[in-house]
């Protein structure tokens, strides 16, 4: 059992579609470098110099990571990790 | 005020329920919501409004219905191709029920015009496609103290979540800054699966009600994401930023910020 991991519909493309992956257990932030070895790009989409970027937020079993312990958040395996970047669509202003 | 027969037919679906009644009715009949956009989901919470009697709908967008609206903007039709959107909405819902009336603003909304446009409204739905727009109407909102219901759709994914100033969070609590162009792709470039913004539309129409009723508990503090290809909702956590750059007890954006003049010159 891995740490489960949900990808946002605009980071889909990096997985191939898939919209579950697997993650390793250990911090947030190995755990989104060690993806971004597997689906090159996606690290940069969320984080930048080791830190989540502003607009996307990430949770552990539905609780924001900004409130728990950040990057240094460690997740264990059977956790979920959902990825949240803001989207916009809507009608052309 | 009293209510016709007509009146009373109309809305009888409503009148029965016990947490609407006649009088959560009229509360409905004079309530005043700004709906920003009348696009994807502009039409489905105007049509759902109009539909229950709101009193006063205030629209803003400053396009024309094209072809490519049709698969998912609702209140547009052949008939009104090439039109402004906002008329075309205007028609659609007052011809549905001539009980509301619905101000077309076939213009931009700006820094400059969005407080004096909202000033005298009690609830804002935003339905817009961009980020300059979404985070103005976040800040404009939370310095005018008007609660805020947010729908935002891609591909096959919508977020719905409700912003009540001084009580829960607000849109820059959930994501404090619009990400950089470019970075997340828009509804032309990625698609959208047209019934989604039904779905989001209606929850927002349900939650505008709700806040107009008084009735239930809003998306206070939560986001909903709903995933249409795995068919299921959920709900995150969104607690107040103690540091929020505009909702906290010492902001630091005091103004409204134009994010367009810097989005338009990157893109």
């Amino acid at each position: 059992m891995a740490v489960k991991v949900r990808i946002p519909t605009p980071l889909q493309r990096l997985t191939q579609g898939q919209e579950e992956v697997d993650g390793t257990p250990g911090t947030v932030i190995a755990l989104i470098n060690d993806l971004d070895k597997r689906f090159p790009g996606m690290g940069e989409r969320i984080s930048e110099a080791g830190k989540i970027r502003r607009f996307v937020n990430i949770y552990v079993n539905e609780e924001d990571i900004r409130f728990l312990n950040a990057e240094e958040t460690v997740v264990k395996d059977g956790d979920e990790v959902s990825i949240v970047p803001a989207i916009a669509g809507g009608a052309k202003q | 005020m009293e209510f016709t027969e007509d009146q009373l037919q109309r809305y009888s679906r409503h009148i029965i329920l016990p947490e609407v009644g006649g009088k959560g009715q009229k509360k409905i009949a004079h309530a005043k919501v700004f709906i920003v956009g009348a696009g994807g989901l502009g039409c489905p919470v105007g049509y759902y409004l109009a539909a229950a009697g709101v009193g006063t709908i205030a629209m803003i967008d400053n396009d024309n219905v094209e072809l490519s609206n049709l698969q998912r903007q609702i209140a547009h039709s052949m008939k009104t191709l090439g039109k402004p959107k906002v008329e075309s909405a205007k028609n659609t819902f007052e011809s549905l029920n001539p009980d509301v009336n619905v101000i077309a603003l076939q213009q931009r909304i700006s820094k400059d015009n969005i407080l004096d446009l909202i000033k005298d409204y009690d609830v804002l739905v935003d339905g817009s496609d961009n980020f300059p727009t979404r985070y103005l109407v976040n800040d404009a909102c939370v310095m005018l103290k008007k609660p805020l219901v947010s729908g935002a759709i891609l591909r096959f994914e919508g977020q719905v979540t409700t912003v009540v100033p001084g009580e829960g969070h607000c849109y820059r609590c959930l994501f404090e800054e619009p990400p950089p162009p470019g970075l997340v792709p828009s509804c032309q470039e990625a698609g959208v699966l047209g019934a989604i913004t039904g779905v989001v539309g209606a929850l927002q129409a349900t939650e505008v009600l709700k806040l107009i009723l008084g009735k239930g508990d809003v998306l206070k503090g939560t986001l909903l994401i709903y995933d249409a290809l795995k068919t299921t909702f959920r709900r995150v956590r969104v607690p107040r930023n103690p540091n929020c750059p505009v909702c906290s007890d010492n902001p630091t954006i005091t103004e409204l910020v134009d994010y367009d003049a810097e989005y338009c010159a990157r893109q």
